[in-house]
């Protein structure tokens, strides 16, 4: 094996590519049907590589690490979740909070990546998965026949040969791409998320937010991003806060604004800037997100190959609804009981791994995507980002400002007015309602 | 090493270098991203320089592209962006180099 063209070639079950949250679950399951599994990671560390905002939703735990939160990293509960529309000036908010989130078996936690992902992965391998970090898998290897039958890596050009892979590459997933999957450079799919982990401590944190203890505030904001498609968010970690705004991508760049101008912004705004007094900069990330929602969704097999997670496209980002990283473990495991059962039949081309795409629409994985299809357009489009927020700021300043002696403005006037004021019609706000009851409903 | 100036934009009172400074870069020998100049002198929008939020690339004088390879984020976003087909090629650095995040 010294001949550098006889490169070595080891044989798995299973090859899967990315230990985040898709290929560790993916993992998970090929280990505990008892196949023999490399997990196969860029970073020096799982999660080293991946930045969210970030919430992740537990529930799709439940069954696969049974009492999980009893050992998850975890950062903050989250009790609070606050939905704030705001203007330059103004601020409306929906802030809602119950205490059946703070206890077992909880609904929304902040975690970092690096410990939550460590974590996954740690479960795999305690399965029998081996993990192999600080390795790039380059590229696809193919059979005579143009089936997937491995990896090639950045050590030495060693190969990495099994019947199926599995690519849990995330967003820029290179394998997804070279194997015709994904489309090379479609940047209208993609929004950029920047965020700032600012330190703040504990006990401001509790005070600032009204929480106790390990309980977490949500914040998702709507009016803070200019003329750019895209919202911006809030989380409180244990000492930290994460804070950034995740765009549309060809608008971002069409606006020539910079990224972390748009966080500053948001960071200097009347309604955030006393929540973050003296937090000081700890780290600063960006990352890209897909979404374009279940209609730009890529076939998520082909022979050989599977895809899971952001490289394929499973991210929800409907305004109401912020999901990534419970989807990428939805799929993931999914992805790996599908190849297990490819294993088990010796079928592994595009019609054998169909029942993998079956599985995830009968779950919510494809079934939340589907039903919220229409969602992203809605939220992203020009009236819901540039003209909703201050409609609604000015509709609450109209009501709530005591105009004395001028009697109070009726609701349908004062709602006509303001609309008026901002270039919407009654009609289309009736419209808008509408569809949003359709989408959301 | 740096090759582009970063530190003319304050936010928050701190520049743009300090902020990168939060980050830990374990920088490889290989630069993982390439930049054909030729093309982008006929690149008229020049995406990348202002969307790439680690500030990696600059306009020359003659209409070309400076770039820094080294505080990469690994996110993907300039050659998505790009519009002239060719003109940044992208690929991960090699295994463990790179960008690590610790609160990503």
């Amino acid at each position: 094996m010294t001949d550098a063209a006889d490169r070595t070639a080891t044989e798995f079950d299973a090859v899967v590519v990315g230990a985040g949250p898709a290929g560790s679950s993916a993992a998970l399951a090929l280990a505990r049907a008892g196949r023999t599994v490399v997990l196969v990671e860029r970073g020096p560390f799982p999660g080293s590589k991946n930045v969210y905002g970030g919430v992740v939703y537990g529930r799709v735990l439940d069954d696969i690490v049974p009492g999980w939160w009893e050992e998850v990293p975890v950062e903050r509960w989250i009790v609070r979740r606050s939905t704030m529309m705001m203007t330059g000036t103004q601020s409306l908010s929906v802030d809602f909070r119950t205490q059946a989130w703070g206890s077992a078996p909880y609904n929304g936690m902040t975690t970092l990546r690096c410990h939550f992902d460590a974590w996954l992965a740690a479960k795999a391998t305690g399965a029998g998965a081996r993990l192999l970090t600080s390795t790039v898998a380059t590229g696809l290897v193919r059979d005579g026949a143009g089936r997937v039958v491995g990896v090639r890596t950045d050590r030495d050009g060693a190969e990495l040969r099994a019947p199926l892979v599995i690519a849990c590459d995330g967003v820029n997933s290179f394998l997804a791409k070279e194997s015709g999957l994904l489309p090379r450079a479609e940047a209208s799919h993609h929004t950029l998320g920047v965020k700032e982990v600012l330190d703040l401590p504990p006990g401001a944190i509790n005070e600032r937010f009204g929480l106790q203890d390990h309980e977490g505030v949500d914040m998702e904001i709507l009016g803070c991003t200019r003329a750019i498609p895209g919202g911006g968010f809030l989380y409180t970690n244990a000492d930290s806060v994460s804070i950034g705004v995740v765009v549309s991508l060809p608008e971002l760049a069409s606006s020539g604004v910079r990224p972390e101008a748009l966080v500053a912004d948001l960071k200097a705004h009347p309604s955030i800037a006393p929540l973050l007094r003296g937090a000081t900069l700890r780290e600063y990330a960006a990352h890209l997100i897909p979404e374009g929602g279940y209609d730009t969704m890529p076939p998520l097999a082909a022979d050989g190959l599977l895809i899971a997670g952001d490289a394929g496209a499973m991210t929800l980002a409907a305004g109401l609804w912020l999901e990534g990283v419970n989807f990428a473990i939805g799929s993931g495991y999914a992805a790996g009981r599908a190849a297990d059962r490819a294993l088990s039949r010796g079928d592994f081309s595009t019609a054998g791994l169909a029942s993998y795409r079956a599985d995830l629409e009968g779950q919510f994985v494809l079934a939340d995507h589907k039903r919220l299809r229409r969602a992203p357009s809605l939220v992203l489009s020009e009236r819901v980002q540039q003209r909703y927020p201050g409609l609604l700021c000015d509709l609450a300043e109209g009501m709530f400002t005591v105009t004395n002696p001028t009697p109070k403005p009726g609701g349908l006037r004062l709602t006509r007015t303001v609309a008026a004021r901002h270039g919407v019609s009654l009609r289309q706000l009736a419209g808008d309602t509408l569809r949003g009851l359709r989408i959301f409903g | 090493m740096s090759t582009v100036p970063s530190g003319a934009r304050r936010w928050d009172g701190i520049s743009f270098e300090e902020r990168m400074a939060t980050v830990d870069f374990r920088v490889g020998d290989r630069a993982h991203i390439s930049v054909d100049a030729d093309v982008c002198r006929s690149c008229t929008t020049k995406a990348c320089v202002s969307a790439c939020p680690a500030n990696l690339f600059a306009p020359t004088a003659d209409g070309g592209i400076l770039f820094n390879y080294e505080e990469c984020f690994e996110c993907g976003t300039c050659y998505m962006v790009c519009n002239e087909a060719g003109a940044i090629t992208w690929t991960y650095p090699d295994g463990g180099h790179g960008v690590v995040f610790h609160h990503g």
